[in-house]
């Protein structure tokens, strides 16, 4: 079956709609209720709010989808805060033409990846426009985060050690092979990173930073962060993590894999003597088993590469289109 | 890497760092070199003495504007699709660049492979499809395919643009400013046209030329043997990259590009017209071509130096427009513009003080 | 723009074949090299352009016997 303008008009085939897909799939105690807004109990500590929007194409790739994506970009940016994600809101659009079963997938892995990220959908919404089969989910997220925790863009120091959790470029390159139609092995690293987060925390890490590393790349937000923060940062080329299969497609296709964008990686900055401690911390999480550190953070300005054969080179955001419709 | 090469490859770093002889005016005449350079950082060991031209081997910094305006005009007509390799996208024709075309509603796509632009050809007959085909020997064979496949396959509604460009030409002519010590030749180039196609060139000017890679290996090779000839100023040729580059190069392509395309003058920017640098569609291929003859005009914006830089009379920070007027953001010319450009380079990778 | 990279061909169907680039599989023409199963070739904008020898350059060997040898003479 296919979605027609008619599910999105409000009447009995929304309710249907809504009913046989979204309410089968997403399940909480306010979200059952169905009323026009979610009555949520007063947390804790901070509240720290986020929206995000998911426009991917495919929706559907090797290790995930738009609806994985939407939960995974919008808790990370929480956990990104210092903040416990719990609630989270999805809105969707769907071009009329979209296939309900595929809908349906995408709407199951969604709540899937709440389940294993911890937080509840309490409310949402869907349209139906004109179009091709496509769709396109908008996110509202919320935290709590609890009291001592300093984490900004703005906090890098000299002396910080930078580790980077995992390898980069794998879900910049799965998109890219499937907009290609290459046959791949590379797997779109999209997940939760939360629970990482939160053992830096509990393990008393001293975080002056964390960023999720997305479009642009590592060296987009490094450079991001460093003026920020009005220091320099330099990486030491030999230590980044990058997978065989990332190293190849850049090769063929001429691009960097600091530029590619990552679904499921953390930059994070601490003081040196938290360093190796760190460093364990999350290479034993859940999705952290490739991570280095990359480099550290100096006085100054700008962001440097010290290169395989031992010279220095300027790193720079990254300029230009990139590869559209990546997340 | 093994322990044997490391220590080569230190050995060869050491090498070039630590250089102190005469003051050396070497080129590398490939984009792709001078983009490579920079990225492994080969480029940022050498001293002072050695200073490092970027020549004119990057085909978006050396095509003329009137071959953009043409595509600019074709994205324009109704029915028809203009299909090039991404980087010339946002090359300035002498109003806008394809890009530009693009979003005032001009049709325009690009490719990885110019063969995948058959399958959409062949699913959207009514469109015409005009192919940028742009490139040096290295991509010629590429065009080649494209060519064979487009009659075999009874495609109506494809044609090429040409700007195929060859190199040994180009390079005669930089060699006769008697300006520069010695060549880093184009690798994939010579993977085509093979090692001894620069004998010529090495034997008449009395300079050395050393085929190189891309790789930080094979870049620190290259340049450490260039170093060391043309220190001893000692002309010849060395071919550093033998897996890949046979002296006499791939012969059965270098059969089909002669089969499919006749040598003519081309106009390349900084260059002007050189005679037989260019490549057209010959006999019976000819009817596919879009115009490609007689584009030979250049307006360089008034003031724009990419002529100079790419003939390695200037660095790119010599140019007044340099960093101030034209910037990769706002660029004025092609070497701005390119990936592979000398100037976008200088300014996106730029120079770390040692 | 002249990015290549080294793969191997992984079989062979006429004038094509499906060269792996370390797990990416990419249907490469290889009309101009005479290459067989196993063979790794260099790869430019979907073409394969030569088929890869094993040949270390011996030249570097020799590089730097001279190089020695005129810092020796000097």
């Amino acid at each position: 079956m296919k979605i027609e303008l008619r599910h999105g008009a409000g009447g009995v085939d929304t309710s249907r709609l809504i009913k046989n897909i979204f309410a089968r799939h997403f399940h909480s105690p306010v979200l059952d209720r169905m009323e026009d807004g979610a009555v949520l109990p007063r947390p804790e500590g901070d509240i720290v709010l986020t929206t995000d929007s998911f426009v991917v194409q495919p929706l559907e790739f090797a290790g995930g989808d738009i609806g994985r994506l939407s939960v995974c970009g919008t808790v990370n940016d929480l956990s990104c805060m210092g903040a416990q994600p719990r609630y989270l809101t999805a809105a969707f659009i769907l071009e009329e033409g979209l296939e309900a079963d595929l809908l349906e997938r995408i709407v199951a892995s969604m709540a899937h990846t709440a389940d294993e990220a911890g937080v509840q959908i309490v409310a949402g919404d869907t349209k139906v426009v004109e179009g091709n089969g496509g769709m396109f989910i908008n996110t509202a997220g919320c935290g709590v985060r609890p009291a001592g925790r300093d984490v900004s863009s703005a906090n890098l120091k000299p002396g910080d050690q930078l580790i980077l959790s995992g390898t980069l470029g794998d879900h910049h390159g799965t998109i890219l092979s499937a907009r290609m139609n290459l046959a791949s092995s590379l797997k779109s690293d999209c997940a939760p990173l939360t629970g990482m987060v939160e053992k830096l925390f509990s393990g008393h890490i001293d975080v002056h930073t964390i960023r999720d590393v997305t479009r642009g790349g590592l060296a987009t937000v490094l450079c991001e962060l460093a003026e920020a923060s009005g220091c320099s940062a330099e990486l030491d080329e030999e230590a980044l993590p990058v997978s065989e299969g990332v190293r190849a497609l850049c090769g063929i296709l001429g691009l960097d894999p600091l530029t590619m964008g990552n679904e499921g990686k953390l930059l994070i900055a601490v003081p040196e003597p938290d360093a190796a401690r760190a460093l364990q911390i999350v290479k034993s999480a859940p999705y952290g088993e490739n991570a280095a550190v990359i480099g550290e953070v100096k006085p100054g300005k700008g962001v440097a590469l010290k290169t395989s054969v031992g010279s220095m080179r300027t790193v720079s955001p990254l300029r230009g289109e990139g590869l559209p419709r990546i997340c | 890497m093994n322990p044997e090469q490391q220590s080569r490859r230190k050995a060869m770093a050491d090498y070039l760092k630590s250089y102190s002889g005469r003051p050396l005016r070497l080129m590398e005449v490939c984009g792709t070199h001078t983009s490579m350079l920079y990225r492994t950082g080969v480029r940022a060991l050498l001293p002072n003495e050695i200073n490092m031209l970027s020549g004119p081997g990057c085909p978006v910094c050396v095509t003329p504007t009137n071959y953009i305006d043409k595509l600019v005009e074709y994205s324009f007509k109704a029915n028809t699709c203009v299909l090039s390799f991404g980087d010339m996208l946002s090359v300035p024709g002498s109003e806008t660049s394809l890009l530009g075309a693009r979003a005032r509603g001009g049709h325009v796509d690009f490719f990885y492979a110019p063969e995948q632009a058959l399958d959409r050809a062949e699913k959207e007959p009514e469109t015409t499809f005009i192919l940028a085909a742009v490139g040096f020997e290295t991509t010629a064979p590429v065009w080649v395919s494209v060519v064979d496949a487009v009659l075999k396959r009874k495609l109506r509604n494809v044609k090429l643009l040409t700007a195929l460009k060859t190199m040994p030409f180009a390079m005669d002519t930089l060699c006769a400013t008697g300006k520069i010590d010695g060549f880093l030749c184009p690798g994939h180039v010579a993977v085509i046209i093979g090692s001894e196609a620069f004998r010529p060139l090495a034997e008449k000017w009395g300079r050395p030329m050393v085929v190189g890679g891309f790789t930080a290996e094979l870049l620190l090779a290259a340049l450490a043997r260039l170093v060391h000839e043309s220190s001893c100023g000692r002309g010849g040729l060395w071919n550093e990259y033998p897996s890949y580059v046979r002296p006499e190069g791939n012969q059965k392509a270098q059969a089909a590009i002669a089969r499919v395309f006749q040598p003519g003058n081309a106009c390349w920017r900084g260059l002007g017209v050189l005679r037989c640098s260019g490549l057209y569609l010959r006999g019976k291929y000819a009817q596919l071509d879009a115009g490609s003859y007689g584009l030979d005009d250049d307006h360089l914006p008034d003031g724009c130096r990419c002529g100079d830089v790419l003939t390695g009379d200037i660095n790119p920070r010599q140019c007044p427009f340099f960093n101030q007027k034209c910037t990769p953001d706002h660029p004025i010319g092609a070497c701005m513009v390119s990936s592979e450009g000398a100037c976008r380079i200088y300014c996106v990778e730029g120079e770390i003080s040692k | 723009m002249c990015v290549a990279y080294p793969g191997k061909i992984i079989n062979i169907n006429g004038d094509h074949a499906n060269v792996d680039f370390a797990g990416s599989r990419v249907k490469i023409n290889i009309s101009m090299v005479d290459a067989k199963v196993g063979d790794y070739v260099l790869v430019h904008a979907g073409m394969a352009l030569q088929k890869m020898k094993q040949e270390e350059a011996e030249s570097l060997t020799n590089l730097f016997t001279e190089v020695n040898e005129t810092t020796n003479e000097s």
